[in-house]
C-alpha cells in the first residue's frame, strides 16, 4: 500500500507526519510511501534525506491525496484559507487517514469524513495502557510541550534557574511551582531540575506523588482527602471543597514562586481556571506563567491563546503549539509512533492495513471505519493507579500468620541456648577426661573456623569450598594409621580409604590452584 | 618418628591449614594460602607415615600414587563451568573415606578401652559411619542434579517429614541396639543396617531440594564432609583430623547462612525441601508488554551511556557468553566508560562460582563487585545488562508479599536509567516466577542466544 505524508498547512505547524529513519523502517513493512515536496523543511529535513531512503516525492499536494491509500498528518484535516486547499475534499472516497482528530471538539469533521466512507485512526485517541504507550503520541508531545514551556519561560525570565555563590554575590535559585504532574508536567519538572531550580509540583491524583518525588521535586499535599483519580490515568473534576483548597495553597505559593507551569487538563471539558487575576497580581514582578492549557482556554484566567502578554508584570505565555516549536524532535517521535501504529496495523509485514477491532488498541484508536463513526470506543480497562482491594488482604493473612505462633518470640529465642546447654551438662556429666581433652579442641577450632571463614571475601567462596575439599582429605590421616593392621579386610578398607581421600587432596589443592591463577586485575 | 614428634608435625600442619583458610580474605594472599594448605598436607601425611603406627608401605603408596593421579588428573580438566560437579563429587569421597575409616576402626579389635570410654568410642564410630554416610549418598544424588543426570525439580513424597522423623528415630533405637551388642563383641548387624539408612536418608534430602536451592545444599554438604573428618578424628583420638574437620565444617556451615541469607530461606526450611510449595495467597499478576530491542540498538544505548553495570547468571555460563562478555567490557572499557560487574551471592551453582568463572574469561577481578557493595548505586547507573539471571533481578521479591521469592535481597537494577534483559525468549526462569522487570518502563528485552546476541553487540560497537 501507498502511504502518502503530505505538508502541514495548518499557519505555523513545522511538524512532519515521517521521518526518514521512521520511513525506512515503515518501508521495510512493505509500505511504499510519497511525500509532498518541502513536507519536512520545518523540521529541518530536506526531500533529498527523504529519497535516500526511497521515499517516492510528489511536487502536488492534490497528487498525492490521490494516490496515496493511506495519508499521514500531523493536524486534522482543515481548510486553508489562502491556498484554497480543503484537506477533506482531497481525502479520496473511502480513503484512509491517520492523523490527530479531536473528534470530541471537532464533531463536523467527524460527519464530513464519515460522509466520504473514510477509515480515520485519530492519534489522540490512542487508548492509555502499557501495550499501547509506544504510539501514544499525546505523551510523546506533551513530553516535548513540558521541556519546551520550562525553555519559553527561561528565555523570559530576567534571572538564573541555578542558585550560584560568586564573587559578586549569592544568586538564589529560581523557584518553580509545576500544576498537573502528568506527561507534560513530569518533564518540566525533570528540565527544570536539571537547570537548577527549585520545582514544587502538584497534582489532584495522590499516586503521582512518587513520581514527583523520585525526580527529586517537592509534593505539595493538601490536607485533604479526595480521590482525584479518574478512569484510564486522567484526572477528574473536583468536589468545590477541594477546589477551595486547592484554590489556597496556589494563592499562597504564587507569593513565593518566580515561575508557575500549569498542565492541568480534564479529558472533554474546559481547562479549570486555577491562577486567578488576584493571584496574578500578588505574583513578584517578572515572574512567568506558561499556560499549556491554552488550547483549551487556559488554567490562568489572563492567558491569551497563542500570545504572550504581559500583565501586572507578569508574563503570561500562552503558545499552543509548543511541540511545533520543537519541531524536528517532534516529528521525529510523532513519525515513531505513527511507524509502531503501522506494525500493529501490519501483523505480517506485507504492506496491507487489518483495522482489526478485535484488537483493543487499534479499536480504541479508530474512530471512524469504512463511513461508520465509532468513537467513542468503550472505556479502557486498566488505570495507572494501583488497586489497593487486591493487596489488602494480603497483608491481613501475613498479620493471622504471625498471631498462630503460640511460643512468644522472647522465649523462642532462647530455645536453641536452653537445648545447647543441656546437652553440655549431658555429655559433661558422662564423658571421661580424654574425651573432654578433644572436645575442647573441636569447640575452639569451631570458634577459630567462624573467625576465619567470616573474612573470606566472597568473591573467592568457590576456592574456598575446593580448598575445604582438599584439606578435608586430611581423612587420610585416619586410613593410614590402619593401613599396616595385621587384618588384610581392614587394611583394604583402609588402603581403598587413602586412595579415595588422596583424590581429594591432589585434585582440591591443584583446582584451588588452578582458579586462583585465573583471578588476575 | 617418634609420638611427640609426630603431634607437633600435626601441630604445625594444623596451623598452616588456619593460614590456608585465612589466605583467602583477599585475592593477593589467596595463591600463597594455597601454597600453605599443601605445605600441611605434606607435613601431615609424612610425618603419619614415618610414626610407628605405620609399618608396610606398599598399599599405602600405591593407594596414595593412584589417587593423586585421578584427583590431578580431575583438577587440570575440569571446565569452570563444572565445578559445583567436582566439589560435590568430592564432598562424596571425604563421606565415602569416613566410612571406610569407620568400618576399618570398628573392625580393629587392638584397641583395648573398657566401660564409658569404650560406649564412647563406638558412638564415635556410629555416628562417624552416620554422618559419613549421608555426604557420601548425598553428595552423589547433588552431583547428579548438578550435572542434570537427575532432574532438578525436589522430589516430593508424601509425608515426607515423617519419613525423616522415623528414619531419624530408627537410627537412635539402632545405636542403642549396636550400644549393647558391642558388649558382646557384635554389633555389625545394626551398624550395616544404620549405614543403609543413612544412605536413604542421604538421598532423600538431597532428593526433596529444588534446582534453585542447589547453592545451599553444595555448601550443607561441603559442611558435613568436614563434621564427617571431625568425627572421625574423635573416633581415632587425633587432633589434626578434629580441628581440620571443625574448620571445614563451620566454613560450610556458614557458607550455608550465607546462601540462605541471599535467597531469604530459612536453613531448615531448605533442608525440609519443596521450594515454593507452600506459599501464602495468589501472586500478583503481572500484566504489560515488554519492549524488544536490537543489538544495534543496544549498542548505541552502550556507547552512550558512562557508566554500565553487567549482571551474570548461570544462564550467562551455559551460553558460553563470558568470554564475549568480556571483549565487550574490554573494548567500552578503552572508551573511558566505567564498566563493573553485579554479583548476587547466589548467582551460578554454588557460592562464589559467577566469580570464578568470569576470573575464566580473563574479567579483572577489581571490577567485579558483590551485591551489597553496589546495591546502593543503581541511581548512578546508565545501563544495566541482565545476562542469563531472573530470580535475582526479580523486583516482586521486595514488594510482592505473596511472591515465592519475597524478601529475597536482589540487584535493585531496575533504579538505574535503563536495563537490558538478555533472555532466549519469554519464559519463566529456574523458580517459575514471572518477573515483572520484563515490562517495566525502563526495560528493554534482547532476545535471543547470549552469546549469540553478545557478539552481535560487540560487531555493532566494533563497527
Amino acid at each position: 500500500m501507498k502511504i502518502g505524508i503530505p505538508k502541514e498547512i495548518h499557519p505555523g505547524e513545522k511538524r512532519v507526519a515521517t521521518t526518514p529513519e521512521a520511513a525506512e523502517q515503515i518501508i521495510k513493512l512493505g509500505f511504499s510511501i510519497l511525500l509532498e515536496s518541502g513536507a519536512g523543511l520545518g523540521a529541518n529535513i530536506s526531500d533529498e534525506a527523504y529519497k535516500e531512503v526511497g521515499v517516492e516525492i510528489i511536487d502536488n499536494a492534490k497528487t498525492l491525496w490521490d494516490t496515496a491509500d493511506i495519508v499521514m498528518k500531523v493536524r486534522a484535516p482543515e481548510r486553508h484559507p489562502e491556498l484554497a486547499l480543503d484537506e477533506i475534499d482531497l481525502l479520496s472516497e473511502g480513503g484512509r487517514l491517520i492523523s490527530f482528530i479531536w473528534p470530541a471538539q471537532n464533531e463536523e469533521l467527524m460527519q464530513k469524513l464519515a460522509a466520504k466512507n473514510a477509515t480515520v485512526l485519530a492519534m489522540d485517541s490512542v487508548p492509555r495502557m502499557s501495550r499501547a504507550q509506544k504510539l501514544d503520541a499525546l505523551s510523546s508531545m506533551a513530553n516535548i510541550a513540558g521541556y519546551r514551556a520550562i525553555i519559553e519561560a527561561a528565555q523570559h525570565f530576567g534571572r538564573f534557574f541555578t542558585g550560584q555563590i560568586t564573587a559578586a554575590g549569592k544568586i538564589p535559585p529560581a523557584k518553580v511551582l509545576v500544576i498537573g504532574a502528568g506527561v507534560a508536567g513530569l518533564a518540566a519538572i525533570g528540565t527544570a531540575k536539571s537547570m537548577g531550580a527549585i520545582v514544587r509540583a502538584f497534582d489532584t491524583r495522590p499516586e503521582v506523588k512518587e513520581q514527583i518525588e523520585s525526580m527529586d521535586a517537592e509534593f505539595l499535599m493538601l490536607d485533604f482527602e479526595e480521590e482525584g483519580s479518574g478512569t484510564g490515568g486522567y484526572a477528574k473534576t473536583m468536589s468545590k471543597e477541594f477546589i477551595e483548597a486547592e484554590m489556597a495553597l496556589f494563592a499562597r505559593q504564587a507569593m513565593e514562586v518566580d515561575i508557575i507551569i500549569t498542565t492541568a487538563l480534564i479529558p472533554g471539558k474546559p481547562a479549570p481556571k486555577l491562577i486567578t487575576e488576584g493571584m496574578v497580581k500578588s505574583m513578584k514582578p517578572g515572574s512567568i506563567i506558561v499556560d499549556l492549557a491554552a488550547e483549551q482556554g487556559g488554567n490562568c484566567a489572563l492567558t491569551e491563546k497563542d500570545q504572550v502578554v504581559v500583565k501586572h508584570d507578569v508574563t503570561i505565555i500562552g503558545y499552543s503549539n509548543l511541540p511545533s516549536r520543537l519541531a524536528n524532535q517532534s516529528s521525529q517521535l510523532y513519525a515513531t509512533n505513527l511507524r509502531h501504529l503501522l506494525t500493529e496495523l501490519c501483523p505480517e509485514k506485507n504492506g496491507t492495513i487489518n483495522v482489526n477491532m478485535d484488537d483493543e488498541v487499534i479499536r480504541g484508536t479508530t474512530v471512524i471505519k469504512e463511513g461508520k463513526i465509532t468513537w467513542p470506543p468503550p472505556p479502557p480497562k486498566l488505570s495507572a493507579a494501583p488497586a489497593p482491594q487486591t493487596e489488602a488482604p494480603a497483608y491481613a493473612s501475613v498479620q493471622e500468620q504471625q498471631k498462630k505462633s503460640i511460643v512468644p518470640e522472647s522465649v523462642k529465642q532462647f530455645i536453641p541456648l536452653i537445648i545447647g546447654g543441656l546437652a553440655l551438662f549431658g555429655i559433661g556429666s558422662v564423658a571421661p577426661a580424654s574425651f573432654m581433652t578433644h572436645f575442647t579442641v573441636f569447640v575452639l577450632a569451631c570458634f577459630i573456623g567462624y573467625q576465619v571463614i567470616w573474612n573470606v571475601t566472597a568473591s573467592l567462596h568457590t576456592p574456598l569450598m575446593s580448598v575445604t575439599n582438599a584439606i578435608s582429605g586430611i581423612i587420610v590421616i585416619g586410613a593410614l594409621v590402619q593401613v599396616s593392621a595385621l587384618d588384610s579386610t581392614i587394611s583394604i578398607l583402609a588402603g581403598l580409604a587413602i586412595l579415595i581421600a588422596s583424590i581429594n587432596i591432589a585434585g582440591g589443592f591443584l583446582v584451588t590452584r588452578r582458579m586462583l591463577e585465573m583471578f588476575r586485575k | 618418628m617418634s609420638h611427640s614428634l609426630v603431634t607437633m608435625s600435626y601441630i604445625v600442619a594444623t596451623i598452616l591449614f588456619i593460614f590456608s583458610l585465612s589466605g583467602l580474605s583477599n585475592q593477593e594472599t589467596a595463591r600463597r594460602g594455597n601454597y600453605y594448605g599443601m605445605l600441611g598436607m605434606a607435613i601431615a601425611i609424612i610425618a603419619t607415615t614415618l610414626s610407628a603406627s605405620v609399618t608396610s608401605y606398599a598399599i599405602l603408596i600405591v593407594a596414595l600414587l593412584i589417587g593423586g593421579a585421578i584427583g590431578a588428573r580431575a583438577a587440570l580438566k575440569v571446565e569452570m563451568t563444572q565445578m559445583p560437579e567436582l566439589v560435590a563429587i568430592m564432598h562424596s569421597l571425604v563421606g565415602m573415606a569416613a566410612v571406610l575409616v569407620g568400618y576399618a576402626n570398628f573392625m580393629d579389635s587392638s584397641t583395648n578401652l573398657s566401660g564409658v570410654e569404650k560406649n564412647i568410642h563406638e558412638i564415635e564410630i556410629y555416628i562417624g559411619i552416620l554422618i559419613g554416610a549421608v555426604t557420601f549418598s548425598g553428595s552423589v544424588i547433588a552431583f547428579g542434579k548438578l550435572s542434570e543426570r537427575i532432574s532438578g525439580k525436589p522430589l516430593l513424597l508424601p509425608g515426607r517429614h515423617w519419613f525423616n522423623l522415623g528414619l531419624l528415630i530408627a537410627s537412635i533405637v539402632l545405636g542403642w541396639m549396636f550400644l549393647q551388642q558391642t558388649e558382646t563383641g557384635g554389633g555389625s548387624l545394626p551398624l550395616w543396617i544404620m549405614t543403609g539408612i543413612a544412605l536413604v536418608f542421604g538421598i532423600h534430602m538431597v532428593m526433596a531440594i529444588g534446582g534453585a536451592d542447589m547453592p545451599v545444599v553444595v555448601s550443607m554438604l561441603n559442611s558435613y564432609s568436614g563434621w564427617a573428618a571431625a568425627a572421625t578424628g574423635f573416633m581415632l583420638s587425633n587432633d589434626l583430623l578434629i580441628v581440620t574437620g571443625a574448620l571445614v565444617g563451620s566454613s560450610g556451615a556458614i557458607l550455608s547462612y550465607i546462601m540462605c541469607r541471599a535467597m531469604n530461606r530459612n536453613f531448615i526450611s531448605v533442608i525440609a525441601g519443596g521450594f515454593g510449595t507452600g506459599s501464602g495467597g495468589p501472586e500478583a499478576i503481572i500484566e504489560g508488554e515488554v519492549t524488544p530491542i536490537s543489538a544495534e540498538e543496544t549498542a548505541q544505548l552502550l556507547l552512550d551511556a558512562k557508566n554500565i553495570m553487567i549482571i551474570p547468571g548461570y544462564g550467562m555460563a551455559v551460553a558460553q557468553a563470558q568470554h564475549t562478555v568480556n571483549e565487550i567490557t574490554k573494548l567500552l572499557r578503552d572508551k573511558g566508560k566505567k564498566v563493573g560487574f553485579g554479583i548476587h551471592p547466589v548467582a551460578g551453582r554454588m557460592p562464589g562460582h559467577m566469580n570464578v568463572l568470569l576470573a575464566e574469561a580473563k574479567v579483572p577481578y577489581d571490577i567485579v563487585y558483590e551485591m551489597d557493595e553496589i546495591n546502593e548505586d543503581w541511581a548512578h547507573v546508565d545501563v544495566s545488562i541482565v545476562i542469563g539471571a531472573n530470580d535475582i533481578v526479580n523486583p516482586s521479591a521486595l514488594d510482592d508479599p505473596n511472591s515465592p521469592i519475597a524478601g529475597m535481597p536482589v540487584l535493585e537494577c531496575w533504579k538505574g536509567e535503563t536495563t537490558v534483559v538478555l533472555k532466549r525468549s519469554m519464559a519463566s526462569g529456574y523458580a517459575g516466577v514471572g518477573n515483572p522487570l520484563f515490562v517495566l518502563e525502563n526495560t528493554r528485552m534482547l532476545f535471543g542466544d547470549a552469546n549469540a546476541t553478545m557478539q552481535a553487540v560487540l560487531k555493532a560497537l566494533k563497527g
